[in-house]
């Protein structure tokens, strides 16, 4: 199906669908007490990570582990980046082992891709690029609004969903933005100007992107909250006064989600910043699906993995791609 | 200068701005200037002469580029004199003025004699040296504008950083206001483009990258119009890239004000969707635009706003370009594409034949106050014979730069210089440079 996962952008309804099928068989593998199964046996995956990550490396290992993949991390602070090696030079002396997959996390939009076009042999999964795309972020959020709305027979397609607070740096939004537009879903960006300026309402080239500049307005009706982390730096690059004004303004708390998106469930893609822009209330309250989310990062990152060494498989018996 | 036989360029067709000429005329070159030009056959009597044969080809002035890096000294990897001028000519250039920021900067007679005495070398174009307008480009302290003018410099720029206290710009206007000379303004409010590598819009939205709005050139060019007004010093304003910057200008030349500027042959023909792939190639400062910006270009080409057409011909080394696109450096080749660029707008109706002429030769030369990039009688004999409808593919090995940064390599273009005069003495033939002994 798929040489990379680089991106969302692109991707169809059914391919959306596909993976969040595969990725549900693999849910069960992980509640087995014998959590591993053959499915990758001899293939070798390099999780390169350019910048720090806690929850999205850890999945990614324990997904490959479970498929019995041999799986290695590299992390910037240990390797040659260090010693001013560049990333091209660091992703091909990588694939002249051999490995099957390299997963990149990388600070600079568009970093995957790079890889992507000057390797070779090795399938490239994008684990986050700048402010760009983090696609198994959006596929595990789906699969958690899946599961999640599969008890009230909802189907994911019909959704309103919401993302409040720093659209503009998340990539996290923009890999969901493109899976809820090939959904059909309304799309509400919700936050100040200075980080949901109006011409997201024309990124995405969709009549289903809106963008509101007040929290009441925005959270009306929704079905879906999805609250982004703001990050402490903006402050002194002028995107937002200072944090108190900020959660004043665009904390979701469980007052207003009572008042404007009474049946809304609510997701943040981590880390939180209690307070700023989700209150502790609504994170352990019972719309909280972001234990879910969490849960259901290793399954995404098993079945992204195994859609993409079925591509794998005919290179091995020697054919051209 | 030439004191070798007259040469007759015969048959073609001269497209010559400065003198309103479009027509078939011959032209006679003697003692390395512009001696006749007469109607067709009219100076056949001239049989000592050499002779060109130029039917179905355009004749017209030699280019001007006011705008072009020629890495040396310093990054010689990237660029020489040599090189570059040699670039220039094979891409119908007979002047080319560099730009001060090289390592180091052209701050001092030294480095101004240094590139002109390379110049004198490589034989090809006509290199101008444009002086910095800080000392080591670094903002904080006047370039010594006399010495560097009588060593040889025609502008004064501190290209590829703005000059950000608008106090030493405008004591900077005062002093060349006893030149005559023009500082050439590169545009950028710093805290305002903060590191942008596109076009802020909905694009850079949606590919996540940091955007350079164009407000952040539009509000430095309206300073410096108003210290232009102020001080009634000559400034050029360098590469405009937006529709409100063209139309800044327009207004600031309806009040009389001594203001010129040039448009970069890729802000034309590129636009900022070129980025959807991250191909550090369009990596160009300013970046590329979009359509309504593209259009105010056009409209100040059309109107006469614009002056010039300048390459901003940037030679990069291709480790500089192969990292991640914030990193990559900014710029593109321009000196071989520009003119099939222009000669393809020409063919496509976007601009007139006179007009790109004008952009390409008499403009820059006005602007600059040089005496070039004109045919009337008694000129220097710069003179570039076009093919234009010659398709030709820009391929790696027809790039005479040392740099091989431009996405135009590999594709196809229309318009191909085949001969090339600098002061009389022809330095292209048939398309090839020729030999310095042969020269």
């Amino acid at each position: 199906m798929v040489d990379h996962l680089l991106g969302i952008e692109g991707l169809s309804k059914t391919e959306i669908h596909r993976y969040l099928d595969a990725a549900h068989s693999f849910v069960e593998v992980s509640e087995r007490d014998i959590k591993k199964v053959p499915t990758l046996r001899g293939k070798t995956i390099i999780h390169v990570f350019f910048e720090p990550s806690t929850r999205t490396l850890s999945s990614f290992d324990i997904a490959g582990k479970r498929l019995s993949a041999d799986t290695i991390n590299i992390s910037a602070s240990s390797s040659s980046v260090k010693k001013g090696e560049t990333l091209l030079d660091t992703v091909r002396t990588l694939e002249s082992m051999n490995p099957d997959v390299l997963v990149i996390r990388h600070s600079e939009s568009g970093a995957a891709h790079f890889a992507a076009r000057n390797l070779t042999r090795s399938s490239v999964v994008n684990a986050g690029d700048g402010a760009h795309e983090h696609p198994t972020q959006a596929l595990l959020d789906l699969l958690t609004l899946r599961q999640h709305f599969a008890s009230s027979k909802r189907p994911i397609e019909g959704l309103r969903i919401g993302f409040v607070g720093d659209v503009r740096h998340s990539r996290v939004a923009r890999s969901n933005i493109w899976a809820h537009i090939a959904l059909g879903n309304e799309v509400r960006l919700i936050g100040p100007p200075t980080l949901v300026p109006m011409d997201f309402a024309r990124a995405f080239n969709s009549p289903l992107v809106n963008v509101v500049h007040d929290l009441r307005e925005g959270l009306r009706d929704l079905d879906v909250v999805v609250c982004l982390r703001m990050q402490l730096e903006r402050q002194s690059e002028h995107f937002v006064p200072n944090l108190d004004e900020y959660s004043k303004e665009f904390c979701v708390s469980e007052r207003l989600l009572r008042e404007f998106a009474p049946s809304s469930v609510v997701l943040h893609p981590g880390p939180m910043n209690r307070g700023t822009e989700i209150s502790g209330e609504v994170a352990d309250g019972p719309r909280s699906l972001i234990h879910r989310q969490v849960n259901n990062g290793v399954a995404v990152r098993m079945a992204v993995l195994y859609l993409l060494a079925r591509t794998l498989d005919p290179r091995e018996e020697g054919s051209e791609r | 200068m030439s004191s070798a036989k007259p040469i007759v360029i015969h048959g073609g067709r001269i497209i010559d701005a400065s003198s309103d000429r479009d027509g078939e005329f011959d032209i006679l070159i003697e003692h390395g200037k512009v001696a006749a030009i007469e109607k067709p056959g009219a100076l056949r009597d001239k049989s000592d002469a050499e002779s060109i044969d130029a039917k179905d080809q355009w004749v017209l002035p030699g280019c001007v580029d006011l705008h072009v890096h020629l890495r040396e000294p310093g990054e010689e990897w990237k660029e020489t004199v040599q090189t570059g001028a040699e670039a220039a000519v094979l891409g119908g250039y007979t002047s080319i003025c560099c730009m001060p920021n090289t390592k180091p900067a052209n701050d001092s007679a030294e480095v101004t004699r240094f590139i002109l005495e390379k110049a004198k070398a490589a034989g090809a174009a006509r290199v101008l040296p444009i002086g910095a307008i800080s000392m080591e480009r670094k903002g904080s302290q006047l370039a010594p504008y006399s010495e560097l003018a009588k060593a040889g410099c025609v502008a004064f720029s501190d290209d590829g950083d703005p000059v950000a206290d608008a106090g030493l710009m405008r004591r900077a206007l005062e002093w060349c206001l006893m030149l005559g000379l023009p500082l050439a303004c590169h545009e950028e409010d710093r805290n305002l483009s903060c590191c942008g590598s596109m076009n802020e819009s909905p694009l850079s939205l949606k590919l996540g990258l940091r955007g350079f709005p164009g407000v952040a050139e539009d509000v430095m060019i309206a300073r410096d119009i108003e210290l232009a007004r102020f001080t009634k010093g000559k400034v050029h304003i360098c590469h405009v890239s937006t529709a409100r910057g063209v139309e800044l200008i327009r207004r600031a030349k309806n009040d009389g004000i001594n203001i010129t500027c040039e448009v970069a042959p890729h802000h034309l023909v590129l636009d900022e969707q070129c980025l959807c792939s991250y191909d550090t190639n369009y990596k160009m400062m300013p970046p590329l635009k979009d359509h309504e910006d593209i259009e105010g270009l056009f409209g100040g080409l059309a109107d006469g706003t614009v002056d010039a057409i300048a390459s901003d011909h940037a030679p990069h080394d291709r480790d500089s370009k192969l990292v991640e696109f914030s990193r990559a450096t900014v710029g593109i080749l321009g000196l071989q594409t520009s003119l099939p660029l222009l000669v393809e707008m020409c063919q496509a109706g976007t601009i007139s034949r006179k007009r790109m002429v004008d952009l390409l030769s008499a403009g820059p030369s006005r602007a600059f106050g040089l005496p070039y990039g004109t045919l009337k009688v008694g000129a220097e004999a710069d003179v570039v014979v076009v093919d234009p409808l010659r398709s030709w593919v820009f391929a790696e090995e027809a790039v005479r730069s040392k740099s091989k940064n431009s996405p135009f390599v590999g594709k196809k273009l229309t318009g191909a210089t085949r001969h090339v005069l600098v002061a009389g003495k022809q330095v292209v033939a048939g398309g090839e440079l020729l030999r310095e002994g042969a020269r």
